[in-house]
């Protein structure tokens, strides 16, 4: 759970960094170039099946877990939840499921149609993700859904972060503050930057 | 001060139970929940009604026998304390207060607020503990250790093993129990010899036993009346992922051990 989800971490700046090549006013080609390179690069195809098994495993065993949680607890209490906790970690199942939706979604948006399983918009080509990415955020729908979706991303990670150390036993007193801190910053820095595109391109409109 | 209870009714193991309310009046303030209580049984008794049954047994705060979900926390809203210590001044007059017993797969319910915790003997029985000849007492000295370590360890030998961070977890996990258990041992030369196959033997018993698994929620830390730390199952996971790593294959053995 922990190492699947630190390597889905690592790889969302990875996806970030490139999403924000899509606000360079060049049109699109250092995006394009980018792109070009993750999807031939035989290195970044073998990392491809790694991050699907990343993705596989982090949610299967996530949703495993979760069942035998529910299922340590037969009988509820009639007055629930009033411990001080970390708040987001009750909800990571809820947070999970929304983003596994919107995940669905971004595949039938972009790599069902590379794949060709997905007709791609008219007069876009297979693989010009640049254009489908622009035409998607000129959706205000599909915009204010997005930036929403960021949102609740940034309450995962939020969590996420240091509890993946913590399920590593990488605690220690002078530097598990310091993760949490990263964590933190992470869990703001990465979703806003993502939702940064379609608001940039919102408000530019 | 006057109070309205609302407590877990459950006549054995088998039937359904259901919460029942009771009226009591003229508590002091100084009173502790659990003499809040005897008063309630004492007035039920002489109604000629079955009393409440609930755990107990040193009344101050070192057994761990004390249990109760009070008010949607284990051992009551104070925080640090176990609910023979906690006092009636914690509560407004006429409040409401709800009891409930721990809810845990593990710990089955056998009479009103009590519950069967022999899932955490099961767990201490399976490697928290030591294997020593007995003989002379050893000298003081004889094995050094750092007064750091000495510390952490007596923090986390401070578990009682009430279980309520079974209770506050919402997943029903017994990870800070077994944690500072591992911990206290893991920490000490004498307790270093057997860790690794004691970590794996005691995190298996706990999953065996149908503990939830730990989300790093945190209530379990929050409501510990011996305020047990979540680095302690941190430690553990050290301990267990190193221990799965490094340890050889068994050999076949004659004799005992673990
Ligand atoms: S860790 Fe704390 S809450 Fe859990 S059994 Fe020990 S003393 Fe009780
Ligand atoms: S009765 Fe012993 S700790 Fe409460």
């Amino acid at each position: 759970m922990a190492l699947a989800g630190l390597f889905l971490i690592v790889f969302l700046v990875l996806h970030l960094a490139i999403n924000l090549l899509l606000l360079k006013s060049d049109g699109g080609v250092a995006y394009m170039k980018a792109v070009g390179f993750m999807t031939s690069n035989p290195l970044i195809k073998i990392m491809e099946i790694f991050l699907f098994g990343g993705f596989l495993i982090h949610i299967l065993i996530g949703i495993i877990i979760q069942i035998y949680n529910w299922m340590a607890r037969p009988k509820r209490y009639r007055v629930e939840g009033f411990s001080h906790t970390s708040f987001f970690s009750k909800y990571m199942i809820h947070t999970g499921a929304i983003i596994l939706v919107f995940l669905t979604i971004h595949f039938v948006n972009f790599y069902f149609k590379k794949l060709g399983w997905v007709a791609p918009p008219e007069g876009v080509e297979r693989e010009d993700f640049y254009q489908m990415a622009l035409l998607l955020f000129s959706s205000k729908f599909y915009s204010v859904l997005y930036i929403i979706l960021m949102v609740f991303l940034g309450f995962h990670l939020n969590h996420a972060f240091q509890s993946a150390f913590q399920t590593l036993g990488l605690n220690h007193s002078k530097y598990t503050p310091f993760v949490k801190g990263l964590g933190t910053a992470y869990s703001i820095v990465v979703p806003l930057g993502f939702a940064l595109i379609p608001l940039i391109i919102l408000i530019s409109k | 001060m006057n109070f309205t209870l609302k407590i877990w009714r459950q006549k054995n193991a088998r039937s359904k139970g259901r919460f029942v309310t009771y009226k009591i009046s003229d508590i002091s303030p100084n009173c502790s929940f659990l003499e809040m209580l005897d008063q309630l049984n004492e007035q039920l008794v002489a109604k000629n009604e079955e009393p409440v049954a609930f755990d107990h047994d040193c009344r101050e705060g070192i057994c761990g026998t004390c249990s109760l979900y009070v008010n949607g926390h284990p051992h009551g809203p104070d925080a640090a304390v176990t609910t023979c210590q906690l006092h009636m001044r914690k509560f407004k007059d006429g409040d409401t207060i709800i009891i409930e017993p721990w809810r845990a797969r593990p710990f089955p319910v056998i009479k009103d607020l009590i519950v069967d915790r022999s899932a955490f003997d099961e767990i201490i029985q399976a490697g928290g503990f030591i294997s020593v000849n007995t003989g002379g007492i050893p000298d003081a000295n004889a094995i050094l250790i750092s007064k750091s370590d000495a510390d952490y360890s007596m923090d986390a030998a401070a578990c009682i093993g009430c279980g309520a961070c079974v209770a506050a977890c919402k997943n029903a996990s017994a990870m800070l129990f077994v944690s500072a258990k591992v911990s206290h041992l893991a920490l000490l030369p004498q307790g270093k010899i057997e860790a690794a196959a004691r970590v794996q033997a005691m995190v298996k018993k706990m999953d065996d036993l149908g503990f939830g698994n730990c989300t790093n929620t945190g209530a379990c830390e929050a409501e510990c009346p011996k305020q047990i730390s979540i680095t302690n199952i941190a430690r553990m996971n050290r301990e267990f992922l190193t221990a799965k790593v490094c340890t050889q294959k068994k050999r076949v053995m004659a004799g005992g051990g673990i």
